[in-house]
C-alpha cells in the first residue's frame, strides 16, 4: 500500500485517474473551472481547507479516468504553481510529479493590457514568466506585465 | 542587424547601439548617397505622424530608395477589415523593408513574426518607439562627446511618455544619473524605476524644474499630453507646470543641451530657441541620419564613405 491510502483519507481514493494535490484552498474552484471539470461526466471529488504540512491549508481534486495533457498541466501550473500531480492506476501511484511554471508559454491567459494586439486581433497570447514566486507575466507582444491578481484565464 | 527587425530598444545590445550611432555619423557627413536605389521602402502609418514619417521618408529618399505606403489607415484595406497579419504579409511581398506605426501595442512584434522582410517599429501605441530612442542617444553622444557617466534631467510627463521610459532604460546601460522632474501625478512608473535600481544607478525626484537646471548635462523636456487625462481638471492643473524660459539657463553648465522629442506646445518658451544650448531642432534632424543608418544597416548595404 502506498502512503496516500495509508493515511486517513478525507477525500476518497480513486481506482484510475489523476489527483491534483497541494492546491491553495482558494484556487480549487479556479482549477476546476480552467480544466473544464465542471462540465466533465467522470467522477470527481474534491476537498478544501484540508490540513497540510506545506501549505497550512490545502485543496485537492481527484478526477477518475482522466490523465491530463501538457496544455492542461500548464494551466494548472499557472493557477496553482506548487501543486503536485499524482497519476493513479489500479489504486497505485504510478507517478508523482511537482508541476513547475514554464519560463515561457503561449495561450492560457489573457494579457491584462486592453491595448495589447492580442486583445484586438486573432493572435495567440505569448508570455514570459518574469517572477515565478509572485507570478508576474510579461507579454511578448506589448511588453506589459500581467500580475497574479490580474490573471484572467481564457 | 541585417534582416533583423527593430521592434524594441531592449532588442539592442550596447554594441549594436554604438554600431548604429557610428553609422549615423557617416550619413551626417554625407547624407545624400544613392546606395538604396534598388530598394523599396514601405511606410505603413496606421495612425498619423508628421515628424517620424517625414524623417523616414526623407532618409529613404536621400539614399535613393523608392517609397510606397500610406499615411492614414482610412485609405487602406484596414478599413475593409483586413487583419494586420494579412496587410503585413502582402506588403512584405511588395517591399524590401517595412516601417510601421500602429496604435495597438505589440503590433510591430506581431508584424515582425509574419513578415519576410525586416520591420522597423516607428511606434506601437504607448509601447515602443526605438528609432526615437536611438536619435536621442545620438544627440546626447554628439553634444556631450560620450554616453557614459552623464547627469540627465527628464522633465514633464514621466508617467505616460514612452520616449522617457525608453531613454531611461537605454541610459541605464551607460551609468547615467537621473534627475526626474514631474508633478506628483505624473511620476516615473515604478516598473521603469526598477531598471535604474537594478543597474545600481542614482536617481532623484523633483517637482521644481529650477532645482535641476544648473546641475545637469542634458535637459530632456517633454510635452504633457492632454489625451492622457480622463479628467480635464487634472490636465488644467499640471499643463503649465514646467515652462522653460531662456533666463532659467543663465547658470547652467556650459555643456548643457536642451532636448525635446517634439512636438512642443508651450513647455519650451520660444526665447530659448536662439540659445546655443537649444538642441531640439538639430535633434529632429539627427533622426534622419539615424534612420538612414537603420535602413542601410538592416538592408545590408554599406555607406560609400565607410
Amino acid at each position: 500500500m502506498n502512503k496516500i491510502t495509508q493515511k486517513e483519507l478525507k477525500v476518497s481514493a480513486i481506482e484510475n485517474g489523476t489527483v491534483i494535490d497541494h492546491i491553495p484552498s482558494d484556487k480549487v474552484f479556479q482549477v476546476i473551472r480552467i480544466l473544464g471539470l465542471d462540465k466533465m461526466l467522470n467522477q470527481i471529488t474534491f476537498g478544501m481547507n484540508l490540513e497540510s504540512k506545506k501549505l497550512g491549508k490545502k485543496g485537492i481534486i481527484k478526477v477518475s479516468n482522466t490523465y491530463f495533457e501538457k496544455d492542461e498541466i500548464r494551466k494548472i501550473s499557472i493557477a496553482a504553481p506548487h501543486a503536485t500531480l499524482i497519476i493513479i492506476k489500479n489504486f497505485e501511484v504510478i507517478e508523482k510529479k511537482k508541476i513547475d511554471l514554464p519560463d515561457e508559454f503561449e495561450g492560457i491567459v489573457k494579457c491584462f493590457n486592453p491595448k495589447c494586439i492580442t486583445n484586438h486581433q486573432k493572435v495567440m497570447q505569448h508570455f514570459k514568466v518574469m517572477d515565478k514566486e509572485n507570478l508576474v507575466l510579461q507579454c511578448h507582444y506589448c511588453e506589459k506585465f500581467t500580475k497574479k491578481e490580474n490573471i484572467e484565464f481564457l | 542587424m541585417k534582416n533583423k527587425s527593430l521592434i524594441s530598444i531592449h532588442d539592442l545590445s550596447k554594441e549594436e547601439i554604438y554600431e548604429i550611432l557610428d553609422l549615423a555619423e557617416k550619413f551626417e557627413q554625407k547624407p545624400k548617397q544613392r546606395i538604396l536605389r534598388d530598394y523599396i521602402v514601405a511606410t505603413l502609418f496606421f495612425e498619423p505622424s508628421t515628424r517620424t514619417r517625414l524623417s523616414f521618408e526623407s532618409a529613404a529618399n536621400q539614399l535613393g530608395a523608392r517609397i510606397i505606403g500610406f499615411s492614414d489607415a482610412s485609405n487602406s484595406s484596414v478599413q475593409k477589415g483586413e487583419s494586420l497579419k494579412d496587410t503585413i504579409m502582402t506588403v512584405s511581398l511588395y517591399s524590401d523593408i517595412i516601417v510601421m506605426r500602429h496604435p495597438i501595442e505589440g503590433s510591430a512584434r506581431l508584424a515582425s513574426e509574419v513578415s519576410d522582410v525586416p520591420i522597423i517599429n516607428a511606434g506601437d501605441g504607448a509601447n515602443q518607439h526605438p528609432t526615437q530612442c536611438l536619435l536621442d542617444l545620438y544627440s546626447i553622444r554628439k553634444t556631450q562627446g560620450t554616453l557614459d557617466n552623464l547627469n540627465i534631467a527628464l522633465v514633464g510627463d514621466l508617467k505616460y511618455g514612452r520616449t522617457v521610459h525608453s531613454l531611461v532604460e537605454a541610459m541605464c546601460k551607460f551609468n547615467a544619473t537621473f534627475h526626474l522632474v514631474s508633478p506628483d501625478i505624473l511620476k516615473l512608473p515604478s516598473s521603469v524605476k526598477q531598471h535604474i535600481k537594478d543597474a545600481h544607478l542614482k536617481y532623484e525626484q523633483y517637482t521644481d524644474l529650477e532645482d535641476v537646471t544648473d546641475k545637469v548635462d542634458i535637459l530632456y523636456m517633454t510635452r504633457i499630453q492632454r489625451e492622457r487625462f480622463s479628467e480635464p481638471m487634472e490636465y488644467e492643473r499640471v499643463k503649465n507646470a514646467y515652462i522653460l524660459h531662456n533666463n532659467m539657463l543663465d547658470n547652467s553648465k556650459p555643456n548643457l543641451r536642451v532636448l525635446h522629442p517634439m512636438p512642443r506646445v508651450n513647455e519650451i518658451n520660444e526665447d530659448v530657441d536662439c540659445n546655443p544650448k537649444a538642441y531640439y531642432f538639430q535633434q529632429a534632424l539627427n533622426g534622419v541620419y539615424v534612420r538612414q543608418a537603420l535602413l542601410s544597416n538592416m538592408l545590408g548595404v554599406e555607406p560609400e564613405n565607410k
